[in-house]
C-alpha cells in the first residue's frame, strides 16, 4: 500500500475545517495557526506530488480507487496528469497566501477558515478526480461556501446581490452540465462514472453534438465564459481578499478544467463541432473583457474585468485543440492564478488602509506600501505577457496555437494585449505614483510580516516559471498528448 | 385462514413492540408527577430506537412473503419504511419533550406511538381493506396531534383543517377502493393486476378509479393540488407535530403509492405515470414559488416539503428499479434532513417565542453550533453536497434520464435552482444580519442536542458513504419488480 497522498491532499482542509468549527470561538489566534498549520501542510503535499510526477511516465499517476457505490459504478478515482499537477499546487499556493492574507480577519475567523477549507477541499477534489460522479460531488462543495464567504465578509454595499448571483449563475451551470453527464452515464451503457472508462466509449457523433454545448458552457459558467461571465466581476469585487484570491485565482480554472476534463475530453466529437463557436465567444471575452477593465474606476472591477479577458484566453487555446494552444492554456491557467492572487492580495492590502478603491481618489501608495507596489507591477508585466514572466510563457503558445487555426482570430485577441498593458501602467499609475491625496497623508499603515511573504512567493513564482518554463511546460505538454490522443483517435 | 407461523410474529414484531412502548406508557403516566412525565420522552424515544434494533436483529425479512391471509405482505420495502417511521417518531418524541404544554402530556407519546403504528401497517398492507384501516389509523392520532393544544386557536385550527380534509380525501379514496372491488372482485393489491389483464376493462373507467385513489394519497404527500391544508396546519400544530407529518406520514404515502400502483396498475403505468409527471411538475413548481414569499419559517418548510414532494415523485414517474430506488433514497435524506430542520426550527421558537424567518437574525452569534445545525439542514434541502440531498436529488434525476425523461429532470433541476434561493436567504438571514437579541443566549437543552446531532451526523453520512444506504433502497425497490 502506498501512502494515499492525493486523498490526505483533498481531505487535509476538510479535516482541518471540522477541527477549526470544534474549536471555541475566543481562540481566534489558534484558530489562523491551525489554518496556516493545515495549509502549508497541504501545500508541502502538492509540492511534492509536482515534482515527483515523472514526466517520462506520463498519464495518470498517484492513482487511488476505492469502490464508493459499485452498484451505479461510482468510486473515489483519484489520480493527477500533467494538467493537473500544476493545478493542484497552484491551489496549495493561493490556500496559504488566502490564509496569510486574511491574517487580520476579526470578524467570526473561526467559520471564516472552516468555510474557506471546505471550498478548498473541493477544489483539490475536482482536480484529482478521474471519477464523474465524485467531480461533481466535490464541485458542488467548491460552490456553495462561496455564498456564505462572500455575503458575510464581503464588502457590505454589493454582498448579498453579488452572492446570490453568484451562487445562482454557478450552481445553474453545474447542473445543466449534470444533465449532460447523466445522458453520458446511461448512453454509455458502461455502468461505469469513470471518466477513464467513459472517454473511450466512442459515443455517437450525433450525441456529441448535441450534448457538448450543455456540458461544456455548464462548466465554463465558472470559467466566466462570454455571455455567462456576468457574475464574476461582481464576486470577485463583493468578495473579501482571501475569498477573491481563491475565486479568481483558483475555481475559475476550476470551471475552465472542469469544461475541458468532461467536455473536450470525454466527447471530442463535440469539440470538434463547436470550436469554432466556442471560440468566437473567447474571443469576446478576450477583447470585450480588455475594454471593459480599462473603463472602471473602481480599481478592484478592472482587476474583475481582466480576469474575464484572462480567462478569455485558456478558453481560446482550448478552442484551438492543438498542442501549442492546450499547452499555452494550461500553463495560463497557473500563471494566471497566481497573478490575480496576487492582484486581488494587493487590491486589499490598499483598500484596508485607504478605505476606497476609486482610482481617481487614490495615488501615491508607492511611498507607502513599497512591497505591494513592487507585487502589482510583476503582476502587471505578467498580465502584459511581458518575456521573462510566466504571463509570456502561456501567452506565446496560445497565439501560435490560434495562427495555426485562425490567424484573423490572432490578431484580433492580440489588440488585448495592448489594452491589457494600458489599463495596467494606467492603474500603476494613478494608484502607486503620483500624488499622495491629502487625506491619506499619515493614515497608511504599513503592513505585516505574514503579508510581505505572501507577495514575495508569489512574485518568485511568476519570475520563476517565466525564466524557467521548463519547470512546467513539458510537464503540461505530457497532459496534452493525452487530450489530443482522445481528440485524434475519436 | 392460514395457520400460524412464526414468520407471522416476526412479520409484525415492529407493531407488537409499538403496541407493547404504547401499553407502557398507558400504564405509567398515572403513576407519574407532573414534573416527571416529561421523561415519558426519554422512554419514548429509547423504546422506539430499541424496538429498531431488536426488529433489526431479528426480525429483518428474507424472500417476500404474504402473511394473515394475505392482509400483509413481509418484505424489505414494508421493512425499510417501518424502520425509517420509527427513526422519525423517535426523534419527534425527543422534539415534543420541552414543549410547553405538550411535553408533560402522556398522551401525546401514546398517539406519536399510534399513528407510527398506522405507518408501519400501511408500509406492509397488501390487501386494500388492510391499507384503508392503516391510513385510518395513522390519521386519526394525528388530527389530534394537530390540534394538541387546545388553547391555541391556530392549534385547534390546524387539528380541524387536517381532519376536514383528511376525511373528505379519504372518503374519496375509500371510493375508489370499492370501485376498485367492484371491477375485479378482489381487494389484494396482489391479484388486482391480474384481474386487470384477464378482465375486460373500459380505461377510462379505470384511470378515473386510480385518480380518485390518488386524491387520497396526493393528500397524504401533499401533492398539488391536494396540498392547501400543508400550510396552515404545519403552522398551526406543535412544531415537532409538524416535521412528523411532513416526513414520517409523507414518506408512508409514498409508500403506499409506489406499491399500489407499480403492483397493482402495471396494466395502465403510461396514463398513470403521464399524470403523475405533470402533477409533479406542478408541485414542485408551485411548492417553490409559494415558498418564496413566505415570512413564517414554518410555512416556508411547508411549501418546501410540497415541492420535496414532486422531486420525489420523478423517481415514482420513471417506473422502474433505479426509480424506486432513488425514491426510498430520496425519502431517507429527506426525513432525516426536515426532521432536522424542524427540530432546530422547534428548538430556536421556544426560546425566542417566534417563528418568523427575521427573528433568526444573528442566530450564528447567539448560538453557533444550532447556526451550522440549520446550515447542514437547509443545504442538505437545497441539495448540496456533502449533505444527503445532494446524492438523493442526483439519483432522482439519473432515474429520470434513464427512463428517457430528461424533460423531466430539467425542470426539477430548474426547480432546485428556485429552492436553492430561498434557502440561502434564511442562511443569509442567519449567518449575516444583526440583532439586538444578539448577546442573548439559545439554551438547548438535551433531547434537542442529542437529535440535532444525530441527524445531522446522518444528513452527513448519508450524503458521503451512501453506498450501504443506496443498497438498502435498492433491496427495498427490487421487491415491487
Amino acid at each position: 500500500m502506498v501512502f494515499p497522498i492525493l486523498s490526505v491532499i483533498v481531505f487535509t482542509p476538510l479535516v482541518a475545517s471540522v477541527l477549526i468549527l470544534l474549536m471555541p470561538a475566543e481562540r481566534k489566534t489558534e484558530v489562523r495557526m491551525l489554518a496556516l498549520a493545515a495549509a502549508i501542510f497541504a501545500l508541502l503535499l502538492s509540492i511534492w506530488v509536482y515534482f515527483n510526477y515523472d514526466q517520462a511516465a506520463a498519464g495518470y499517476q498517484f492513482v487511488e480507487k476505492y469502490q464508493w457505490l459499485p452498484v451505479l459504478g461510482i468510486s473515489l478515482h483519484l489520480g493527477v496528469d500533467g494538467l493537473t499537477a500544476p493545478l493542484v499546487l497552484l491551489t496549495g499556493v493561493v490556500m496559504v497566501t488566502g490564509v496569510m492574507i486574511s491574517w487580520n480577519l476579526d470578524d467570526r475567523p473561526r467559520e471564516f477558515f472552516a468555510f474557506l477549507f471546505i471550498l478548498a477541499s473541493g477544489v483539490f477534489g475536482v482536480f484529482v478526480s478521474l471519477d464523474l460522479f465524485m467531480l461533481f460531488f466535490f464541485y458542488e462543495i467548491a460552490v456553495f461556501p462561496m455564498y456564505l464567504l462572500i455575503s458575510i465578509w464581503g464588502w457590505v454595499k454589493t454582498r448579498e446581490y453579488a452572492a446570490m448571483k453568484l451562487t445562482l449563475y454557478l450552481f445553474i451551470g453545474s447542473v445543466v452540465a449534470l444533465v449532460g453527464a447523466l445522458a453520458m452515464y446511461f448512453a454509455s451503457g458502461l455502468q461505469t462514472f469513470d471518466m477513464l472508462a467513459l472517454q473511450n466509449a466512442n459515443f455517437p457523433p450525433q450525441f456529441q453534438h448535441l450534448w457538448f454545448p450543455f456540458v461544456f458552457l455548464g462548466f465554463a459558467v465558472l470559467g466566466g465564459i462570454f455571455p455567462f461571465h456576468n457574475w464574476s466581476p461582481d464576486g470577485h469585487v463583493a468578495a473579501p481578499t482571501a475569498v477573491s484570491m481563491f475565486h479568481a485565482g483558483v475555481l475559475m480554472k476550476l470551471g475552465a478544467f472542469a469544461a475541458l476534463r468532461v467536455g473536450i475530453m470525454l466527447l471530442p466529437e463535440g469539440a470538434k463541432y463547436w470550436a469554432g463557436w466556442i471560440m468566437g465567444l473567447a474571443l469576446v471575452n478576450v477583447v470585450y473583457g480588455a475594454f471593459i477593465a480599462m473603463v472602471q474606476t473602481d480599481f478592484k472591477y478592472v482587476i474583475g474585468f481582466s480576469s474575464v479577458s484572462h480567462m478569455g484566453l485558456v478558453m481560446l487555446g482550448f478552442s484551438t485543440l492543438t498542442k501549442e494552444g492546450l499547452t499555452g492554456a494550461g500553463v495560463q491557467m497557473f500563471s494566471h492564478g497566481i497573478m490575480t492572487a496576487l492582484f486581488f492580495a494587493v487590491v486589499g492590502m490598499v483598500y484596508d488602509r485607504a478605505h476606497t478603491r476609486e482610482i481617481p481618489k487614490l495615488g501615491g501608495m508607492s511611498k507607502y506600501l513599497t512591497w505591494p507596489t513592487i507585487g502589482f507591477i510583476i503582476g502587471g508585466l505578467v498580465s502584459m505577457g511581458m518575456p521573462g514572466f510566466s504571463g509570456f510563457v502561456a501567452e506565446f503558445p496560445i497565439f501560435m496555437g490560434i495562427w495555426q487555426v485562425r490567424p484573423w482570430v490572432a490578431i484580433l485577441a492580440a489588440i488585448s494585449i495592448v489594452i491589457t498593458a494600458s489599463y495596467i501602467m494606467l492603474v500603476i499609475r494613478r494608484v502607486f505614483f503620483g500624488q499622495v491625496p491629502e487625506e491619506f497623508e499619515g493614515h497608511i499603515g504599513p503592513i505585516n510580516a505574514l503579508d510581505k511573504v505572501a507577495i514575495g512567493f508569489l512574485s518568485v513564482l511568476m519570475i520563476g516559471l517565466g525564466m524557467f518554463p521548463a519547470l512546467m511546460v513539458p510537464m503540461v505538454q505530457t497532459g496534452v498528448e493525452n487530450v489530443l490522443r482522445l481528440l485524434g483517435g475519436a | 385462514m392460514a395457520t400460524y407461523t412464526p414468520t407471522m410474529i416476526l412479520a409484525i414484531l415492529p407493531e407488537i413492540l409499538l403496541l407493547a412502548l404504547g401499553i407502557l406508557i398507558l400504564i405509567l403516566e398515572p403513576f407519574w408527577k407532573e414534573e416527571k412525565r416529561r421523561n415519558l420522552g426519554w422512554l419514548t424515544a429509547g423504546g422506539l430506537l430499541a424496538s429498531i434494533f431488536i426488529s433489526i436483529f431479528i426480525g429483518r425479512p428474507g424472500d417476500p412473503q404474504m402473511v394473515f391471509g394475505g392482509m400483509l405482505r413481509y418484505d424489505w420495502l414494508g421493512f425499510f419504511f417501518k424502520m425509517l417511521f420509527m427513526f422519525g417518531a423517535a426523534a419527534t418524541a425527543l422534539f415534543l419533550m420541552d414543549m410547553e404544554r405538550v411535553g408533560r402530556r402522556g398522551e401525546v407519546y401514546l398517539l406519536l406511538i399510534a399513528a407510527t403504528l398506522g405507518m408501519n401497517l400501511m408500509a406492509s398492507a397488501a390487501d386494500l381493506i388492510m391499507l384503508y384501516l392503516a391510513i385510518e389509523t395513522t390519521s386519526i392520532p394525528l388530527y389530534v396531534l394537530a390540534g394538541f393544544m387546545l388553547t391555541d386557536d391556530r392549534s385547534t385550527e390546524a387539528g380541524f383543517k387536517y381532519l376536514l380534509f383528511g376525511a373528505m380525501t379519504s372518503a374519496v379514496m375509500l371510493y375508489g377502493f370499492s370501485l376498485l372491488y367492484g371491477f375485479t372482485g378482489t381487494t389484494s393489491i396482489y391479484d388486482l393486476a391480474a384481474m386487470f389483464a384477464a378482465g375486460q376493462h373500459s380505461m377510462i373507467l379505470a384511470i378515473g378509479t386510480i385518480m380518485l385513489i390518488l386524491v387520497g394519497l396526493g393528500f397524504k404527500v401533499s401533492l398539488v393540488p391536494f396540498h392547501f391544508w400543508a400550510p396552515d396546519v404545519y403552522e398551526g400544530a406543535p412544531t415537532p407535530v409538524a416535521g412528523f407529518l411532513s416526513t414520517a406520514s409523507k414518506a408512508a404515502g409514498f409508500a403506499v403509492l409506489m406499491r399500489l400502483f407499480v403492483v397493482a396498475f402495471p396494466e395502465f403505468y403510461i396514463s398513470w405515470a403521464s399524470i403523475l409527471a405533470v402533477l409533479a411538475v406542478i408541485t414542485m413548481t408551485v411548492g417553490n414559488l409559494l415558498a418564496l414569499t413566505q415570512k413564517n419559517i414554518k410555512r416556508m418548510l411547508a411549501y418546501s416539503s410540497i415541492a420535496h414532494a414532486g422531486y420525489a415523485m420523478i423517481g415514482v414517474v420513471a417506473v422502474s428499479k433505479l426509480g424506486v430506488t432513488s425514491v426510498v433514497f430520496y425519502l431517507l435524506a429527506y426525513i432525516l434532513t426536515n426532521l432536522a430542520a424542524f427540530g432546530i426550527v422547534m428548538a430556536f421558537g421556544r426560546v425566542a417565542g417566534s417563528d418568523e424567518i427575521s427573528a433568526y437574525a444573528g442566530l450564528s452569534r447567539r448560538a453557533p453550533g444550532l447556526a451550522l445545525a440549520m446550515l447542514v439542514a437547509f443545504l442538505s434541502l437545497a441539495g448540496m453536497p456533502p449533505f444527503g440531498g445532494f446524492v438523493a436529488k442526483v439519483f432522482v434525476f439519473a432515474a429520470a434520464v434513464q427512463s428517457q425523461m430528461v424533460w423531466l429532470a430539467v425542470v426539477g433541476i430548474l426547480n432546485s435552482i428556485i429552492g436553492l434561493y430561498y434557502y440561502l436567504t434564511v442562511l443569509k438571514v442567519v449567518y449575516l444580519y444583526r440583532s439586538e437579541d444578539e448577546d442573548k443566549p439559545v439554551p438547548i437543552t438535551r433531547p434537542y442536542g442529542i437529535a440535532l446531532v444525530i441527524l445531522s451526523v446522518g444528513i452527513l453520512l448519508v450524503g458521503t458513504l451512501f453506498a450501504p444506504w443506496f443498497s438498502l433502497s435498492g433491496a427495498a425497490a427490487l421487491n415491487l419488480f
